[in-house]
């Protein structure tokens, strides 16, 4: 596992473009937290201190950084399907078949890294997400500390299962830009397909199967946290309320679509002719 | 002797095209093996299968006892293939590590490769700064890194300007001096002639030949003579029970041999006759020869 690991390692590391974009799909959600984290002096009218708010306090500090944190995975995503695409424009792929590498450990050392980068980017998250909550929450009870850590494990989830259907795509199609251009159309079908759905039959079940679509399904996993927030400020409007948690069945259906997705990439490499 | 790679039945069909069909031989240890094929006669595609790139339609084909899979059967070959495949953005030192990761070879060999390919003073520039000739001596020396069993070529020269070829064809010498066991794919039938001690000669699919070079045609070979007595000796040939057909171009009469016979002798049987040759050479037939006259059928 480790020489798949390190094989995969020494292709996105020695290149640029890789390096900047894993570099930015993981220090900048950094650095966007600890910066809104900070006091901010608007042109001497007034302090932004987005802390005041409330928002950084534990527990809910691990909703609102797992929910924007996510949405630098797409950098990532970038990085998963050209080291696919990059693989096929340069036949490395079947040199790689070649030297011994075997269909199987040619998928399983794209999926190992994708494992390692989101768990990477998880154990970076938790560690912000710490020392801010530490900083600016007013309860520092162990209890309350690590309640709802199970965003965490949600985001975690979350990252795998995307980068899984990146993988998926990228072998599919083999291009990078089209690989990317399949994943919008994938998120324009799914909406598509709701909104017939809740036209023609009925909303509450459109929604339902909805949230069992691949990028639903994920997306479910970390509901936005605004609502909540709100919440917290005006406890007593009861039209406000949601499920908000990360519930074991979300994550049951994101890990079946992970397991699917590297299945039929393998399946996929094993039926082609390089 | 030990075999190395065993075929049989193969066949690969891509939709309604078969481009390998029912094809069986066997490679054995030491030996150099060309195959042999015009375009498109299905050499890459068999070399293809056998290094797990392409998939089988029928048939079967084992390396080595039979008892490794594949892949780890194909970390003691050495194969190039068509052209040198290898991350551009990589230095050659960098590619080669990556291989010795795959293969699980010590990196200590990376310069004694390089060394051999004559590429070392190169090793720290990226792959894509590289001319195509010293792409494809990358290539070689990858594909010696672990000391193969056996070296898989599949049209080595192919786009190379003269130096590159030559430099190429010494290198594979070199390695054939060794007693590495060498499949060489190629339509070029002087490169195979150079080296290979046997061929395997297919044509759409089918195998035609396979065997030794020198066996391919049972022929004895033929002489090439002139003479300023032409008639005398054209009678003479003719009335020999040892020559079959006698060719006249020009004044070049070529003579074949029904049986073997040496120049020594031959010279001598004409001078006791009175006919004195201005030009004698005694040859067997050229693999472009035997080759033609095995496609053409």
């Amino acid at each position: 596992m480790l020489r798949l690991l390190n094989l995969e390692l020494q292709k996105l590391l020695l290149n640029r473009t890789s390096k900047i974009l894993i570099f930015v799909s993981f220090i900048l959600p950094f650095f966007v937290i600890l910066l809104s984290s900070l006091k901010i002096n608007v042109f001497g009218f007034f302090t932004l201190e987005l802390g005041e708010l409330g928002i950084f306090n534990f527990p809910i500090i691990w909703h609102l950084t797992t929910f924007f944190a996510s949405y630098f995975k797409l950098f990532f995503a970038i990085v998963v399907v050209s080291m696919i695409g990059n693989e096929y424009s340069n036949k490395t792929i079947k040199q790689n078949l070649i030297d011994g590498l075997s269909k199987k450990e040619f998928i399983l050392s794209k999926f190992y890294t994708i494992t390692f980068f989101s768990l990477l980017s998880t154990i970076l998250i938790s560690l912000i997400s710490f020392f801010i909550g530490l900083y600016y929450s007013s309860y520092t009870e162990a209890s309350i500390i690590f309640r709802e850590t199970e965003f965490l494990l949600a985001y975690f989830v979350k990252l795998i299962g995307f980068f899984s259907l990146c993988l998926f795509f990228g072998m599919l199609v083999k291009r990078s830009a089209f690989a990317l251009a399949f994943l919008f159309i994938l998120y324009i079908f799914e909406w598509i397909l709701y909104g017939l759905m809740a036209w023609k039959l009925d909303i509450n079940l459109a929604e339902k199967v909805h949230n069992f679509f691949p990028l639903q399904s994920m997306y479910k996993l970390i509901d936005q946290p605004f609502q909540r927030i709100a919440m917290t400020k005006f406890p007593n409007k009861e039209n406000l309320a949601y499920d908000y948690g990360t519930h074991g069945y979300e994550i049951i259906i994101v890990l079946s679509w992970t397991a699917l997705f590297v299945f039929l990439s393998y399946r996929l490499l094993k039926k082609r002719d390089l | 002797m030990e075999s190395i790679l065993t075929i049989n039945n193969l066949t690969k069909k891509f939709g309604y095209l078969t481009a390998v069909k029912n094809l069986s031989f066997t490679i054995k240890k030491g030996n150099v093996y060309g195959i042999l094929g015009p375009n498109g006669s299905g050499k890459s595609t068999t070399l293809g299968i056998v290094l797990n790139v392409v998939n089988k339609t029928e048939g079967d084909f084992h390396w080595f006892d039979g008892n490794t899979s594949t892949h780890n059967a194909l970390k003691k070959v050495g194969a190039i293939i068509e052209r040198p495949n290898f991350y551009p953005y990589m230095t050659a030192f960098e590619n080669l590590k990556l291989v010795c990761k795959i293969k699980g070879v010590n990196y200590n060999k990376i310069d004694e490769k390089l060394e051999i390919v004559g590429l070392l003073n190169r090793k720290n520039s990226k792959f894509k700064t590289y001319s195509l000739g010293m792409k494809q001596r990358l290539a070689i020396a990858s594909a010696l890194l672990n000391d193969p069993e056996i070296l898989i070529l599949d049209e080595p020269t192919n786009g190379l300007d003269p130096q590159g070829i030559h430099q190429i064809r010494e290198i594979i010498k070199q390695i054939a001096a060794k007693g590495t066991t060498i499949l060489l794919a190629s339509h070029l039938l002087d490169e195979v002639e150079k080296v290979c001690s046997h061929v395997v000669i297919l044509r759409k699919g089918t195998k035609l030949y396979s065997g030794r070079v020198d066996e391919m045609i049972s022929s004895h070979g033929f002489f090439e003579l002139k003479s300023n007595k032409e008639e005398n000796l054209i009678a003479f040939l003719k009335n020999h029970n040892s020559f079959g057909k006698i060719k006249i171009q020009d004044d070049l009469i070529t003579a074949f041999l029904n049986e073997p016979m040496n120049s020594e002798d031959f010279n001598k049987l004409l001078f006791e006759k009175g006919i004195i040759l201005t030009h004698l050479v005694q040859r067997k037939e050229s693999l472009e020869e035997q080759f033609l006259q095995l496609t053409d059928r």
